[in-house]
């Protein structure tokens, strides 16, 4: 019963929260507030790179071979075309890490996107309707907890690369990628959002919208949905993160994207061949981004779960 | 007690044999076993010959049983990439992966710990800051970053230990070797456990910090304090030794997903342990190896799970009155 309370509370608490509690508290935290202004300008310098870029790393015809592995600008041997110099493939680091940072982005949004549909839908579903369709959905979730995201991820990718002529891999290694995020992340927000769903079934408005007659699907989505919704906001922010992250770990990994289509991940394994010969530069910077951006979202999640924490306030 | 028992070992059973099925699904589906084992001019016939040989003429669910009764024998079919039984590759491999997954839990346990108790001691203090600081950017570091880190660091800057390898092995039984024993195998093992063991570090650090504060709050504590005891007898001889169960637990339980995310690190650092040879059978669809790692990491986590859970059951008498009455 106690639980039940406190969940009545989490809930009602978000909306009100909203107006104003969220807003004084972010205001109230230097850090959080500088965590996000470098998300807003690393997110914003990644969707306008197009325009921002000096160079289209990605269009063979600006890319030269003989600017390979160029130093930084303020360095000896320096270019000044080249403000962080190139990698071993002639391309402008400081683009490259624009372009890299748009797909590692792109590709944590949708993977997580896709997590979290999957995730809240298999928790509604296992929530409300219950009995065997419930002990179903949270067996699978039992057994995929036992295995750590990334080994998901790569195993799925294994099974992709069997099934598919090696020809197609490049065209949908983005595809890949992303259902792997998706299928290894699912399970947290279905766990979540089942045990609230639970709670919330038992309420009256509930019963009655179920006694004037709508349709399951339909109460599950206006009715209880929004009501579930809350710790969920959390769970993504931080999800966001590690999607992130883990894409950069497959295409380290070399089983990610191909080097064609480089995100952050590619470009620090394509920088660790030249660690040994001094060319630091090329892992360095685009490492520094990855850690970033991480952390400051990371940091705003950590933000969000307090913020949104009835108890610490 | 004894129905508690039975009903754990029932679940355990039920996990390792859906991950069965995953595994004889992976392995009969994707892709053709008999395509694998034969060359492109190999007449008609023989095809067919191995196909029966293999058993694959038969209906799915006795292929099922047979798969399971040879797992349980330790055969999971020979390797695509290799022409080897998968069961040798991985035992040859094993040791090493072993070692760095020891290390670096013993790591994690003898720097995350002292970290923790610090931290939840003087937990305004500079250092004290410092280190939730530092907890949380090794969170946000990918593992693979820490490691090209470390190496740039100690082995391109400095020089001072190995980047690659395990240094020189020495040789216990047939398939036992190990790096512990020689000067350079000790300081090859330095930095890949380290970078395996950051992660783990930190959040043993945040849990043993969580559990202090929550203890230091309870009764007994302040019933030491009246007792005049001294502060340092309070804080270790009271505080951190129930602090230390669920602390344990978990480190017991994160042994598994180190083992599993050895396979960063292994790559890092070309450690050639199972992590590697999973990778490599992952980018070249070396099916069994992948079925058979698969099996065998779900296997390592439901016994550490199982004997978690009784030895919990065991020790604790709170648990035990639970158990009893439902």
């Amino acid at each position: 019963m106690t639980e039940t309370t406190a969940q009545r509370k989490e809930t009602s608490m978000l909306a009100r929260a909203f107006d104003s509690d969220i807003w004084h508290s972010f205001k109230s935290s230097p850090i959080t507030m500088l965590a996000a202004f470098i998300v807003l300008v690393m997110t914003l310098a990644a969707l306008f790179a197009p325009w921002i870029a000096p160079m289209n790393p990605f269009d063979p015809a600006q890319v030269y071979l003989m600017n390979a592995n160029i130093p930084p600008r303020w360095l000896n041997g320096g270019d000044p075309q080249f403000l962080l110099g190139t990698d071993d493939q002639g391309r402008d680091l400081y683009s490259a890490i624009l372009y890299g940072l748009r797909v590692s982005i792109f590709i944590g949004l949708i993977g997580v996107a896709i997590a979290c549909t999957l995730g809240v839908t298999l928790g509604l579903v296992a929530g409300y309707i219950g009995g065997r369709v419930d002990s179903l959905i949270m067996r699978i979730a039992d057994v995929q907890l036992t295995f750590p995201a990334i080994l998901i991820a790569l195993l799925i990718d294994g099974i992709v690369r069997g099934l598919l002529k090696s020809a197609a891999r490049e065209d949908i290694a983005f595809g890949v990628l992303v259902v792997s995020i998706g299928l290894a992340f699912w399970v947290q927000y279905a766990r979540t959002v089942r045990g609230s769903t639970l709670v919330e079934k038992g309420r009256d408005y509930i019963q009655a919208a179920r006694l004037v007659g709508l349709p399951a699907p339909l109460i599950m989505i206006r009715h209880v949905l929004p009501n579930v919704i809350g710790p969920v906001l959390v769970i993504l922010t931080i999800n966001v993160g590690l999607a992130i992250i883990t894409e950069a770990t497959l295409s380290f990994l070399g089983v990610g994207l191909p080097p064609t289509q480089p995100s952050l991940g590619t470009l620090i394994s394509i920088g660790n061949r030249y660690l040994f010969s001094g060319d630091w530069w090329i892992v360095t910077f685009p490492g520094i981004t990855l850690a970033l951006f991480v952390l400051s979202i990371n940091l705003l999640g950590d933000w969000l779960r307090d913020a949104l924490n009835p108890k610490l306030q | 007690m004894l129905a508690f028992i039975l009903r754990r070992l029932a679940q355990s059973v039920a996990v390792l044999l859906s991950v069965a099925i995953i595994a004889f699904a992976m392995f009969r589906f994707v892709g053709d076993p008999v395509n694998q084992i034969v060359s492109l001019d190999t007449p008609a016939e023989q095809v067919e010959q191995v196909r029966k040989d293999l058993g694959l003429d038969k209906p799915v669910y006795i292929q099922f049983v047979r798969y399971i009764g040879n797992a349980l024998q330790g055969d999971f079919g020979q390797s695509y990439q290799f022409r080897q039984p998968v069961t040798k590759l991985l035992a040859e491999r094993a040791p090493a992966t072993l070692e760095l997954a020891l290390m670096s839990a013993l790591f994690s346990l003898l720097v995350g710990i002292p970290m923790g108790v610090y931290t939840a001691l003087y937990r305004d203090g500079f250092g004290a800051r410092l280190f939730q600081a530092v907890s949380l950017i090794g969170v946000s570091l990918p593992t693979f970053l820490i490691g090209i880190l470390l190496i740039y660091l100690f082995s391109v800057h400095l020089g001072w230990l190995p980047s690659f390898g395990r240094g020189q092995v020495v040789k216990i039984t047939e398939n036992w070797t190990t790096g512990l024993l020689t000067i350079s195998g000790i300081k090859a093992l330095i930095l890949p456990a380290i970078t395996l063991g950051l992660f783990q570090m930190t959040l043993i650090m945040r849990l043993v910090r969580a559990e202090m504060l929550e203890v230091m709050r309870t009764d007994y504590i302040k019933f030491a304090r009246a007792r005049g005891l001294k502060t340092r007898a309070i804080n270790f001889g009271h505080a951190l030794k129930n602090t230390l169960v669920p602390v344990i637990t978990i480190a017991g339980l994160q042994l598994g997903s180190i083992i599993a995310f050895a396979i960063i690190t292994e790559t890092v650092f070309q450690w050639p342990g199972m992590g590697v040879l999973f990778l490599k059978a992952v980018q070249n669809v070396d099916i069994p190896i992948m079925a058979a790692y698969l099996m065998m990491i779900a296997a390592l986590f439901v016994l550490i799970n199982l004997f978690v859970d009784l030895l919990y059951a065991a020790v604790d008498p709170r648990l035990r009155a639970t158990i009893r009455e439902s």
